[in-house]
């Protein structure tokens, strides 16, 4: 944005002008900035270029394999930075044009199988990794303006079931391109194996060094990221990145004021393909395989999430989404880890939703106080009801506080697990003292699913986790971590 | 050659006839109003002439030129902006955005075009870096009116101009208005309010359904028994 103060010559410095509203003209000095020190805190980091702030966050991330030597933990920490390439597309699309597109992953998809049909021993091609990876983000863009010409002119509901209906397509022709007209052309349903890795300054890079996850792989998508973060900037910033945001805003004022709407709609649509295609690369050389199944409505809703997440729009708001989630999904797989996540978003749910400490104390230790109560009346019933705890560490502070069998009459899941949605939704139409008296049981009700059926079901448990902690940030921040502020025209 | 002309025009949507074999004409430098009452196709002529709407049958020209078949940036290239009935900002961008948006086709706007229209509001050079949304409605009719000034339209179309202002601000707003004018800009003002825009401008059309039922000289029509039943209510 160009600043125009050698303007300020040609301002009268007498009062209000033609046209001023007397009330806004006492009111000169109306800001849209927090007060008090907040306010000064975010007025001393607004001086730190944005440029800093990317290479202390590269050189911070740079710094994860130094400090860290376990594979595992180099290897999420490469996927993370495969979600932050992705999370910006998608920002692209959704967030500055303000496109409604469930079909971004196929992009993903179109990207991996391109790299691996140009790098692999299925047609015996091998491209120099200098040369496959623009041709591939050349096809992505391509891809993706080719689907945008059929839906430029959908907006909203019709433009998401277009696209939702590319993802599917691509997923169709995948898994069936192994009889295609005769040809295996897609390894169908088994892939594509035996890709190459990528090849860069006359060397392999391998994946495995000495049985751990190589660190290059990490450090050439941190350098993607670096490229593709400053590319996009520069494209936002630009003449066409205001445009996509005004087109965001009213398509019809934009079309007005002479802009080409249907052009930027499919520019918008190219660029986030090429971002998609360019991480689908990455994706495809390290894991040296593809598969239909990975770039699918999972793989969507988590994207998605970031992007929600971290403040559809903002840049570092999408990298912050991918940065939270990417790590959190993977720590929600073990179980000690995801039980502290799941009370932390539990407490601070409650905590940030009670309007006031009293209420907050109160339910809290009502809670506390209700739960062994319960624990002492079932074990005074039954023994058996509480024998499934554990001993020690935090997991045995919750048993000794939840009611926990070791054995799980068949019917208490789905019985506990639909009174505890039932007991959501009355604690949702109740007010006051009475909201109060019915919350108590519904959260501990909440504590018993989560430790008796949930934790014996990790997979689909870690996605209701990442619902839960969406929902309470939506009702908190409805514009995300780092979103812009919206401003309606009413 | 006059700058505008719609020529015989016929505009539907879908089954329904709105515009029925609508001429109207504009010269260069004039100030024009277009008046009506609810549904008689005000809003329509505007999209039509801006090519958001296409005419069945007749023609739109620019300084002679037929533009029917162009799309709304060609016509907006060929120097016509406009100021959006209810404004219409952008509003999470900043003033100084919205004002380069206006400039879109130019390549976001010269230092004079931003001189001059900060010139007529300076209030818009004070508050080039808030956020539109947050503005009253008085200042966003001026952001509005530097939004379509930052083309350097040769017309300048402007859609109810005087909507949800106090009555203070409308009569500043023709002020504003007529300033633009004497600047040698022509412009069509569509209005529910005969009575100011008559005030300033040199001529005037009445629609009513679609079909023009007068026009003439403004002074005339300030006289014409019919329309002072019609719209002037007295």
């Amino acid at each position: 944005m160009t600043d125009s103060t050698p303007h300020s010559s040609s301002i009268p410095a007498s009062g209000p002008a033609v046209g001023q509203d007397e009330w806004v003209a006492r009111h000169a000095a109306r800001r849209l900035m927090p007060v008090g020190p907040l306010r000064t805190v975010e007025e001393r980091l607004r001086i730190v270029p944005w440029w800093a702030w990317l290479v202390l966050f590269i050189a911070a991330m740079s710094l994860l394999p130094v400090v860290e030597s376990s594979g595992y933990v180099r290897r999420v920490g490469f996927d993370t930075v495969l979600y932050m390439l992705l999370a910006l597309g998608l920002n692209v699309v959704v967030g500055w044009g303000g496109l409604l597109d469930l079909g971004y992953v196929a992009f993903y998809g179109v990207g991996a199988y391109a790299y691996a049909l140009l790098d692999s021993d299925k047609f015996g091609v091998h491209l120099p990794t200098l040369v496959a990876v623009p041709v591939v983000v050349v096809i992505g863009a391509v891809v993706g303006f080719l689907l945008g010409l059929p839906s430029r002119r959908l907006t909203g509901d019709y433009l998401a079931i277009v696209t939702l209906f590319f993802l599917q397509l691509f997923q169709t022709v995948m898994t069936n391109g192994d009889s295609a007209f005769g040809h295996n052309l897609t390894g169908g349903p088994n892939g594509i194996l035996r890709i190459d890795p990528l090849h860069l300054f006359g060397h392999d890079l391998t994946v495995q060094h000495q049985g751990v996850f190589a660190v290059s792989y990490f450090y050439v998508a941190l350098g993607f990221f670096a490229v593709v973060f400053v590319a996009l900037r520069f494209v936002n910033s630009s003449r066409t990145g205001r445009a996509w945001r005004s087109l965001r805003e009213d398509p019809l004022a934009a079309e007005a004021m002479g802009m080409p709407v249907n052009w930027l709609k499919l520019m918008s649509f190219s660029f986030g393909a090429a971002v998609a295609a360019l991480t689908g690369t990455l994706f495809a050389a390290l894991n040296a395989s593809v598969f239909p199944l990975t770039f699918y409505f999972v793989l969507l809703i988590t994207v998605y999430t970031m992007v929600i997440l971290g403040g559809s729009g903002s840049q570092p708001g999408v990298v912050a989404g991918a940065l939270i989630i990417s790590p959190l999904l993977e720590m929600l797989r073990d179980p000690g880890k995801s039980r502290i996540i799941f009370f932390a978003v539990l407490i601070g749910g409650v905590g940030l939703a009670a309007r006031r400490s009293r209420t907050l104390g109160v339910a809290a230790a009502a809670t506390i106080a209700f739960g062994f109560a319960v624990h002492e009346l079932a074990r005074a019933i039954d023994a058996s009801w509480v024998s499934g705890e554990k001993a020690g560490g935090f997991a045995g502070a919750v048993d000794h506080w939840v009611v926990h069998p070791a054995q799980l009459a068949s019917w208490i899941p789905p019985v506990s697990y639909i009174g505890l949605i039932a007991a959501t939704l009355l604690v949702t139409t109740l007010h006051g003292r009475l909201r109060l008296v019915a919350l108590v049981p519904t959260l501990y009700l909440s504590a018993f699913v989560w430790e008796n059926v949930m934790l014996a079901k990790p997979e689909p448990a870690r996605y209701i986790v990442l619902g839960l902690i969406l929902i309470a940030l939506m009702i908190l921040r409805p514009n995300g971590l780092l979103g812009e502020r919206r401003v309606e025209i009413v | 050659m006059s700058l505008l002309e719609l020529d015989n025009v016929d505009t539907y949507y879908g089954q329904i006839h709105i515009l029925q074999g609508l001429s109207i004409r504009i010269e260069p430098g004039e100030l024009v109003c277009l008046l009506g009452g609810n549904a008689s196709g005000k809003s329509t002529t505007l999209k039509t002439i801006l090519g958001i709407v296409r005419p069945r049958t007749g023609m739109v020209r620019i300084e002679g030129e037929d533009v029917t078949k162009r799309p709304t940036s060609y016509r907006i290239g060929r120097g016509l902006a406009i100021v959006p009935e209810n404004r219409r900002l952008f509003a999470p961008m900043t003033v100084l955005e919205n004002l380069e948006m206006g400039a879109y086709l130019r390549g976001g706007g010269a230092k004079e075009d931003f001189e001059r229209v900060y010139e007529l509001f300076p209030l818009l050079h004070e508050r080039r870096a808030q956020l539109a949304g947050t503005l009253s409605g008085g200042e966003q009719q001026m952001v509005a009116m530097g939004r379509a000034l930052m083309s350097r339209p040769k017309l300048l179309l402007m859609d109810e101009p005087s909507m949800g202002l106090a009555p203070i601000l409308v009569e500043k707003n023709f002020e504003i208005i007529e300033q633009v004018h004497q600047s040698g800009v022509a412009i069509l003002v569509v209005e529910q309010n005969a009575n100011v825009s008559l005030s300033i401008a040199d001529r005037g059309y009445v629609l009513s359904t679609g079909r023009l039922v007068l026009e003439g000289k403004a002074a005339d029509l300030r006289e014409n028994e019919d329309l002072r039943k019609a719209y002037l209510g007295r």
